[in-house]
């Protein structure tokens, strides 16, 4: 098979980028799309250019580390995969593939596909935990979980923090991964205790980040490689809801007078 | 709930617009409901069912409220909702072209659609809809000379012999439709009153609402304008009818 | 060099408790006063990092990832092994000791292995915690399956991605005390080097993958949590961005590398399909439960599997292994994988495969059945191959999957440099010369939650505080020789791109000292690396510059490290003259194939001392003892 790629090149964040133009020939359907990279920066190299630089780590789709947006799509064309499991095959031959990066205020571009996306970290952990030491603990079995409720938790665990959410989304929203994290934490009867204050302080940091706001698109749930629901983004509304309406801090003002 | 800290937060600016926008769409369920009065024959010779609501919605709760008391009350509301809606829609989308400086060659987008992308746009049409209907209406600005508020179904009658407005009308409630085909659903969302046993009829009861209540609004001019509710009235029979006040 | 293990004296029950209870502390109120330095973010260092910020210590922690969550401990599919003996059905701390041992073929530490099974079950309570959702059954109690061909259930699992579930619940702790300023956290960062001074390992040197800049970093330890080196094959079913070269830096440093050659290949991957293959996926080993693995009986049948019929078909593993059948230990099934592809049987491209094949399990259970069972890993299959499962058997073939070899450590996970740690795959010390399923994360987080918090303070105990800055000229020269070997990279202006060396070294590690080695291959592969190497050496290409992203460059510097790690893992494959585990020496079997051990002259961990660039390492050796569990030859047969 043989593509014409169209591909974002740009020195670093505050560097004006554009597009640059590839032919690539000899390409096996049975590459993934990455392995396609590969070769052509071994093209590139030989060349004696300077290779396309693009983040991937496990290639195996749970790392979450690749992050393209091919042919308009993050993680591509096909629906609940990322980047690395996608295969040349699913595209045709002679096809022009544009390939970019994420594109958000809050993940600016290091260098041609790679972005930075530092922000998710700083939403974590401004509240994605539950304050514990390590060390001996209670006997898990001492708090039965309904199988249900957990797997609905682990439905939200299983985000991989790519940032094809935010790159999907008309608006730049993080609603998905911030959403993911809290509803995970919220379902489970061991993130009860910070559930109030868990909600706020992640809700206000992603808003602290350079993300856009929920327009209710569910753009973000159709690109998750996850298969995400924005299910859990309305559990966050909810979740947030709640917070605000908590009774504040009553200590010491429990009299009746 | 500290309506400064929902202010200032992005999530909470969303609730903000949820509940105007529940507020508005109540009102226009009302409203409609209100309209629907011209199809009723009218109750006394000369009198027609719709007047007599309009002073209905004046009188309402007299004596203990005095006169057209109810009716602000609401219409302050209102006017609330709508600054609030209006003011966090565009700093939100302030806020959202920001999120992206650098656009895509060309976003593949597989779930949103083109009213949820447009609501901005919808939304401010809206707006100027609104303000043509208001001053046409309540305010009688447009053609001062033949407005009379207490004979409303007159009023309409005029209007809505006229091509002009029949299209401007028709128009605003197809905007509508878009509007509220994805912001009555956009809601329950934002509120998190979605869930996934009820997501299926939340959808439906949006798709519902935002056919069927522009659809309803429309049946008014749409009578008038193929001669249903009878012939327009001219301005001097209405003032007659009313007594000239 | 010299090995001193600090085992605990006496009996290995109760070892572990013997010796915390003897342990120098450092006080809370002094503890801010040390800082420690965490090289990686897996599943051990993630682990390690909160545990010990959480005590008080100040920590630097360092990933090369974007973000710590990445480390490729997310990748594990699995489970995690816990003695709890939930489901009543024997299990106990003796148990899943004797388990591990018997699996590593008698290669490791019995008191190691013994208190990893003591802390397991305290891992899963330490995750339940932090809100790890893992599997429950009706009842809200949790689940339990069996895994790599143990007698009893005591695998805990989150669906196919335990790994993911247990990392994020490290990384979660980690994030608060990154947020309470306890942890540094330093991404996209790349470990050059440790720093010495006057014995102790004060520091590292790193490069910042973003600008490029070369930067020290002082504490008054330094932990490797850098995981393992099967990217050495070029192809293993670790990330792409796993490497060898801070444990690689450390060993060239003064750290003795202990059992190099001890590289655990997993029977059931996904085929290469062809040169531009950049990694081998893992397809979870359950599929062994229900499928048959065969090959075509004859050579170059070029028929549809579907076609051909039962008796032309060649369940080798059926016949080779009666009991055990399909489900035969993870090296015995490799093995026999690479002999009938090597006799010509194998399918799919270049012959490297062999069928799995779930037919008949799909008739007798149901299609539903299977569905509900392996849907995840049909999808997968199908993306990845283009082929459906429900209508063709799947192609699989061994890949490389995890080092049991690594830094070598004493009882407190300290390697031969003092003040220089190593936890999880980086280090050697659990898993002998084979890892029994679903013990690498049990192993990771035992080591960073339960054992270095505590060990590492034994140490600092010891020593004052801060004394060292990254004034000190080591730092200064440490910094130059990081750079100028950056610089020699450049230097070069050869002709071949980093890649195609990393190909060709996969080859000959895959084809010499892989699955199956033998003297004469080992020697071969003795004498392609250095030549390789002189190649790499004098031909490399690289483009750019040292100044900001170069991920070329990253590569040359992970490729020329693999380059020096391969030629000693075919000298310790060559010296180690037994089979053991997934070490299997030809020339050392049992009449039916099996690995046959030498007891009386391998009973030891090797250890390798570099003697400086040019000169060959040397061996040491820690003598094994076994106590608790008498040695026994392994037997799958009957």
């Amino acid at each position: 098979m043989k593509f014409t790629l169209e591909i974002w090149r740009q020195d670093g964040p505050g560097h004006i980028g554009d597009f640059a133009h590839y032919e690539i020939a000899d390409v096996s359907p049975d590459m993934s799309f990455l392995e396609m990279m590969d070769v052509l920066n071994e093209q590139i190299s030989e060349a004696d250019q300077v290779p396309v630089a693009f983040d991937s780590d496990c290639r195996e789709g749970i790392c979450g580390m690749c992050s393209m947006v091919i042919n308009g799509s993050p993680h591509g064309p096909i629906p609940g995969t990322t980047t690395c499991q996608l295969y040349m095959r699913h595209f045709s031959d002679g096809e022009t593939i544009t390939i970019e990066p994420w594109r958000s205020a809050a993940f600016p571009v290091l260098k041609d596909l790679i972005v930075d996306r530092s922000a998710f970290d700083r939403v974590l952990q401004a509240g994605g935990y539950v304050t514990v030491h390590s060390g001996p603990k209670p006997d898990p079995n001492s708090v039965p979980i309904d199988p249900h409720v957990s797997e609905e938790a682990l439905d939200a665990a299983s985000c991989i923090g790519c940032g094809a959410c935010v790159a999907a989304c008309p608006n730049g929203a993080a609603m998905l991964y911030t959403a993911a994290k809290v509803s995970h934490l919220s379902l489970m009867p061991q993130g009860q205790p910070e559930r109030e204050s868990r909600v706020l302080n992640m809700v206000h940091q992603m808003e602290a980040e350079d993300f856009g706001a929920c327009g209710n698109h569910a753009e973000c749930q159709a690109h998750c490689p996850k298969g995400i629901s924005i299910n859990f983004i309305g559990m966050m509304n909810r979740e947030y809801r709640r917070a605000l309406s908590a009774p504040k801090d009553r200590r010491g003002h429990m009299d009746s007078q | 709930m500290n309506p400064i800290t929902l202010y200032h937060s992005i999530l909470g600016k969303k609730i903000i617009m949820a509940v105007t926008g529940s507020f508005m769409l109540l009102f226009l369920l009302l409203h409609v409901g209100g309209n629907l009065k011209v199809f009723l024959p009218d109750p006394q010779p000369g009198m027609a069912d719709i007047n007599v609501y309009a002073r209905f919605l004046r009188t309402m709760g007299e004596p203990l409220l005095p006169y057209g008391f109810a009716l602000w009350g609401v219409r302050i509301i209102l006017i609330v909702s709508v600054l609030l809606h209006i003011t966090c829609a565009i700093q939100l989308a302030h806020r959202n072209a920001r999120a992206r400086p650098v656009k895509y060659k060309h976003a593949a987008y597989r779930e949103t659609s083109y009213p949820a992308r447009w609501m901005l746009i919808s939304g401010l049409l809206m707006l100027c809809y609104i303000i043509l209907h208001l001053a046409q209406f309540t305010f009688g600005w447009i053609n001062p000379a033949a407005f009379n508020t207490p004979d409303v179904f007159g009023d309409l009658s005029r209007a809505f012999h006229r091509p002009f407005y029949i299209v401007i009308y028709l128009g605003a409630m197809g905007l509508l439709g878009l509007h509220l085909f994805h912001g009555a659903w956009s809601l329950f969302q934002t509120l998190g009153l979605d869930n996934p046993d009820r997501n299926r009829g939340l959808r439906l009861l949006a798709m519902v609402i935002s056919i069927g209540l522009p659809a309803t609004f429309a049946l008014v001019p749409l009578s008038f304008a193929v001669g249903a509710l009878g012939p327009a009235i001219p301005e001097a029979t209405s003032a007659a009818m009313t007594g000239g006040n | 060099m010299k090995l001193d293990a600090q085992i605990p004296a006496g009996d290995v029950a109760g070892a572990w408790a013997r010796h915390k209870e003897h342990m120098r502390l450092v006080g809370p109120t002094n503890r801010h006063h040390y800082r420690v330095i965490v090289v990686g973010t897996g599943l051990a260092g993630a682990s390690a990092a909160s545990s010990m910020a959480a005590m008080g210590y100040k920590v630097d922690c360092f990933c090369f990832q974007d973000s710590p969550r990445r480390a490729h401990s997310i990748a594990a599919q699995g489970g995690i092994n816990a003695a709890k003996n939930y489901r009543n059905d024997g299990d106990s701390v003796y148990r899943l000791f004797y388990d591990t041992q018997k699996g590593g073929d008698y290669r490791s530490r019995e008191a190691n292995v013994w208190r990893l099974a003591e802390l397991s079950a305290g891992i899963i309570d330490q995750a339940v915690a932090q809100g790890v959702p893992f599997a429950r059954e009706y009842g809200g109690m949790l689940a339990n399956r069996s895994f790599g061909g143990v007698l009893v259930e005591r695998t805990f699992y989150c669906r196919g991605e335990t790994g993911q579930q247990l990392l994020l619940g490290a990384n979660s702790a980690l994030a608060r005390q990154i947020h309470d300023g306890h942890v540094t956290m330093h991404t996209r960062c790349e470990m050059e080097d440790i720093v010495t001074v006057d014995g102790r390992t004060h520091g590292i040197v790193v490069r910042n993958l973003v600008t490029g800049e070369i930067s020290s970093y002082a504490a008054d330890a330094v932990v490797l949590a850098t995981g393992g080196y099967g990217n050495v094959f070029n192809l293993s079913t670790n990330a792409r961005g796993s490497n060898v070269s801070a444990t690689w830096r450390a060993h060239k440093r003064g750290a003795g590398f202990a059992n190099p050659s001890y590289v655990q290949i997993h029977p059931t991957c996904i085929p290469a399909s062809g040169d531009h293959q950049s990694k081998l996926t893992l397809m979870s080993e359950s599929l062994r439960n229900d499928g048959r693995i065969w090959v075509p009986k004859k050579a170059g049948d070029d028929r549809k599997p579907s076609d051909i019929p039962e008796e032309d078909r060649f369940y080798y593993l059926e016949d080779r292994y009666p009991r055990f059948g399909n489900l035969v230990p993870r090296d015995v099934a490799s093995r026999n994988a690479k002999e009938v592809c090597d006799e010509g049987l194998g399918v799919g491209p270049g012959g490297r495969g062999v069928y799995l094949d779930l037919r008949d399990a799909i008739k007798e259970q149901g299609h539903d059945a299977i569905r509900d069972k392996y849907l995840n890993l049909f999808e997968m299959y199908e993306r990845i191959t283009g082929e459906s499962p429900w209508e063709q058997p799947m192609r699989i073939y061994p890949a490389v999957h995890y080092a049991m070899g690594g830094l070598w450590v004493d009882y407190n996970l300290m390697t031969t440099k003092p003040g220089l740690f190593a936890i999880g795959e980086s280090n050697f010390s659990d898993h002998g010369a084979n890892r029994l399923g679903a013990s690498s994360m049990m192993q990771c987080l035992a080591d960073g939650y339960f054992v270095i918090p505590l060990t590492i303070g034994d140490y600092l105990s010891r020593h004052p505080y801060g004394d060292v800055t990254t004034d000190h000229p080591a730092f200064a020269e440490a910094e130059q020789e990081a750079r100028d070997r950056i610089e020699g990279f450049f230097a070069i202006g050869g002709n071949t791109t980093a890649l195609t060396i990393h190909r060709e070294l996969g080859k000959i590690m895959w084809n010499h000292c892989g699955i199956a080695r033998n003297e004469a291959g080992l020697k071969e592969g003795l004498k392609l690396i250095p030549e390789l190497r002189d190649r790499f050496w004098s031909d490399l290409r690289l483009e750019g510059t040292s100044k900001g992203i170069n991920q070329s460059l990253e590569h040359a510097g992970r490729l020329a490290d693999f380059l020096e790690l391969g030629e000693l893992m075919c000298r310790d494959a060559l010296e180690r003259d037994e089979s053991c585990g997934c070490h299997f020496r030809e020339e050392h079997q049992t009449e039916d194939g099996e690995a046959l051990r030498n007891d009386s002259e391998f009973a030891h961990v090797s250890v390798w001392e570099h003697m400086g660039k040019g000169n060959p390492e040397v061996m040491h050796k820690e003598a094994l003892e076994f106590e608790a569990l008498p040695l026994a030859q392994r037997n799958y047969k009957t």
